[in-house]
């Protein structure tokens, strides 16, 4: 292991990352527009919202103090009331998930239609039932409230997309780079001179690892300074575990840039295992209440231990030692990955 | 002097295609040697088995009559057919990268003026034109002061003016006491440039000598030249072979003056006649025919 030689190639790639000023843009602006984009739609706010249309209504916009519906419901919050002018129009919204109920206006008894195939429409139906019942109705029950600073849904999903952008930066940007470097005889220039694989591999794998680090510091900074995000744990904590991520994730990089010169199969096999670790890692939503099978699929990839990590860190207040399970999986799967992209690398072929 | 290199017995069989069939060559301290021959005849791929880019499936390579160890590619230099380089570095980045990679390195200022790359040397690499990344390219191959050096087919896509320069760098090189290993598909680049010839065809080796002697061996005649129309009813009547190019025919003979005499005798308009002195070309086309290759 030469250190002169692995410093020219980490410095290279740098380079070149921090060069190429559209793909260099882009990788800070895409999570930070994604983050805005949600903290613009959310507010803070849950991201439940039931939409129930009203007919017969001229206009869209709905004034609810103006139109007689139940009082109850009138007042429930995370429902959005949209004008219809007709039944048929309404019924055609329904049926297309569009809006999840369907009441017409007037004085009881009322008429309300609702899909079976609707699980909100279900849910909205049970609220429009209960807004029926007198106020004075006792029930069995009383409202506790939680303990401990709120969370929003934007804090719950600021990691995910931090996490996804790591994931795309890692896989694409060494696992697809690798292969055309090797398509267009890059690679095969290199491997005629004294510069080893491990040399080479490792300062494409370190490189990627000072950009992703950088890159997470400076759109949380940036993110951070309008959404204050909630953090209970530590900094430093969550500094370490995106740090493992990083390098799990690069190293999962480096297994897809190990053989192959074509960029049209490396493409499809990073959407192979791109999409559905977006999806299964609770980038976007919560798992629970999934089938077991998909929650065991879900534990293949490493995105969801290290999403799993970094919001027990950051929303419950964990320590390392309480993520001891995600770290020690992590760092298994990181030697894995790099002992197969090892095995497996090959300059040309 | 001593041979640096040996190539014995090499074999390469890909699936279906035997590439090298069982060539040997041996190439001597300090010579340009040249690899030629027509397209899919296996230059590049003995060159590349050579130069450690793919495994041969037979055969033995010993450079300084040994087997090549991992010193070997701290002392050749290489300029492929085609290259892509890193992105986004300037051509003079892109040697101080190269530069690193290797224990022995010619200064980067002496590399810049020798092939005159200043002009664009803060330029991205892939901004320049063909001319200049060729310079570029033998200068990447030139960083680490090779005893070896690999070109292959160095001029292709060079306009005159770019390659006699480059031709005129490579015997520079050569006179340094460089040992050049070249491929090319320009006969008056192999003849101006190399002192001894190999030519190639189907992975074999099938004429090897000085560029002189190949042609005293393959093609010694000389090419008389005449407009077709001098001719006249003369040309039936000619004992001599000969073929109609264009407008123009072609007398193939070995003594010149009594091809002239008996034209003469023929009442022949001499006025228009050239004549050719054999070449590496014909000897070329001679060796591995005229049909069409890929």
């Amino acid at each position: 292991m030469s250190f002169k030689r692995f410093w020219a190639m980490f410095k290279a790639r740098n380079r070149e990352f921090f060069r190429d000023r559209a793909a260099f843009g882009w990788n800070f602006l895409f999570p930070f527009l994604i983050v805005a984009g949600f903290g613009i739609i959310f507010g803070g706010k849950s991201y439940t919202e039931y939409n129930v249309g009203l007919f017969p209504h001229e206009t869209v916009m709905v004034t609810p103090a103006q139109i007689r519906i139940p009082d109850g419901l009138r007042k429930m919050r995370y429902i959005k009331f949209i004008g219809i002018p007709t039944l048929a129009q309404g019924l055609d919204k329904l049926k297309h998930h569009k809006i999840d109920f369907l009441l017409k206006l007037g004085n009881p008894p009322y008429d309300y239609y609702v899909s079976e195939a609707s699980p909100k429409g279900y849910v909205i139906e049970q609220m429009f039932k209960s807004s029926l019942i007198p106020p004075d109705f006792k029930i069995g029950a009383q409202k506790k409230e939680i303990q401990g600073t709120a969370i929003r849904y934007l804090d719950w999903l600021f990691p995910g997309i931090l996490a996804m952008n790591m994931m795309f930066s890692a896989l694409w940007g060494v696992g697809y780079v690798v292969v055309r470097y090797r398509k267009n005889g890059v690679l095969k220039r290199l491997k005629v001179t004294p510069l080893n694989a491990f040399e080479y591999l490792s300062a494409q794998a370190l490189s990627r690892i000072f950009l992703l680090m950088f890159t997470l510091v400076v759109v949380w900074l940036g993110c951070d300074f309008i959404f204050s995000f909630t953090v209970l744990g530590s900094y430093v904590d969550l500094f370490l575990i995106f740090f493992l991520g990083s390098t799990s994730l690069t190293a999962l990089g480096l297994v897809l840039a190990a053989r192959g010169t074509s960029e049209e199969f490396t493409t499809g096999i990073l959407n192979f295992i791109s999409w559905p670790m977006m999806f299964l890692s609770e980038v976007w939503f919560s798992l629970e209440g999934a089938p077991a099978w998909v929650k065991g699929a879900a534990q293949i990839f490493p995105l969801t231990h290290i999403l799993t990590a970094v919001r027990k860190i950051m929303l419950d207040g964990a320590g390392l030692m309480d993520v001891s399970v995600e770290v020690t999986i992590l760092t298994l799967m990181t030697l894995g990955f790099l002992s197969l992209g090892a095995v497996m690398f090959s300059w040309n072929k | 002097m001593a041979a640096l290199l040996e190539v014995n017995n090499l074999v390469k069989k890909y699936k279906t295609v035997l590439a090298v069939d069982g060539t040997s060559f041996s190439v001597k301290q300090g010579i340009c040697f040249g690899l030629l021959g027509p397209n899919g005849a296996g230059k590049t791929t003995t060159i590349e088995i050579i130069e450690d880019v793919i495994a041969p499936t037979s055969g033995e390579i010993l450079y300084k009559g040994k087997p090549r160890t991992a010193s070997f590619k701290d002392e050749v230099g290489i300029q492929f057919q085609t290259t892509s380089l890193l992105s986004f570095l300037t051509v003079r980045e892109t040697l101080e990268t190269f530069q690193s990679l290797y224990r022995h390195a010619t200064e980067i200022d002496d590399l810049v003026g020798m092939c005159h790359l200043g002009e664009f040397q803060h330029q991205y690499n892939d901004k320049i034109s063909g001319g200049q990344r060729q310079r570029f390219l033998l200068a990447m191959a030139l960083i680490n002061q090779p005893e070896l050096l690999f070109l292959d087919e160095p001029s292709t896509g060079m306009d005159p003016q770019a390659r006699h320069n480059l031709w005129d760098l490579i015997q520079q090189i050569r006179q340094d006491g460089k040992t050049i290993i070249l491929t090319t598909h320009y006969m008056e680049e192999a003849q101006y440039l190399c002192d001894e010839i190999a030519i190639m065809d189907y992975g074999k080796i099938i004429a090897r000598g000085t560029p002189q002697e190949l042609i005293k061996h393959h093609s010694p005649e000389m090419t008389v030249i005449l407009p077709a129309g001098s001719l006249g009813r003369a040309l039936g009547q000619l004992p001599l072979p000969y073929r109609k190019v264009h407008d123009t025919v072609e007398i193939k003979t070995n003594d010149v003056n009594s091809c002239l005499d008996l034209l003469i005798s023929q009442n022949v308009d001499l006025s228009d006649l050239m004549v050719q002195s054999p070449s590496l070309e014909s000897v070329f086309l001679n060796l591995t025919g005229r049909q069409l290759r890929e």
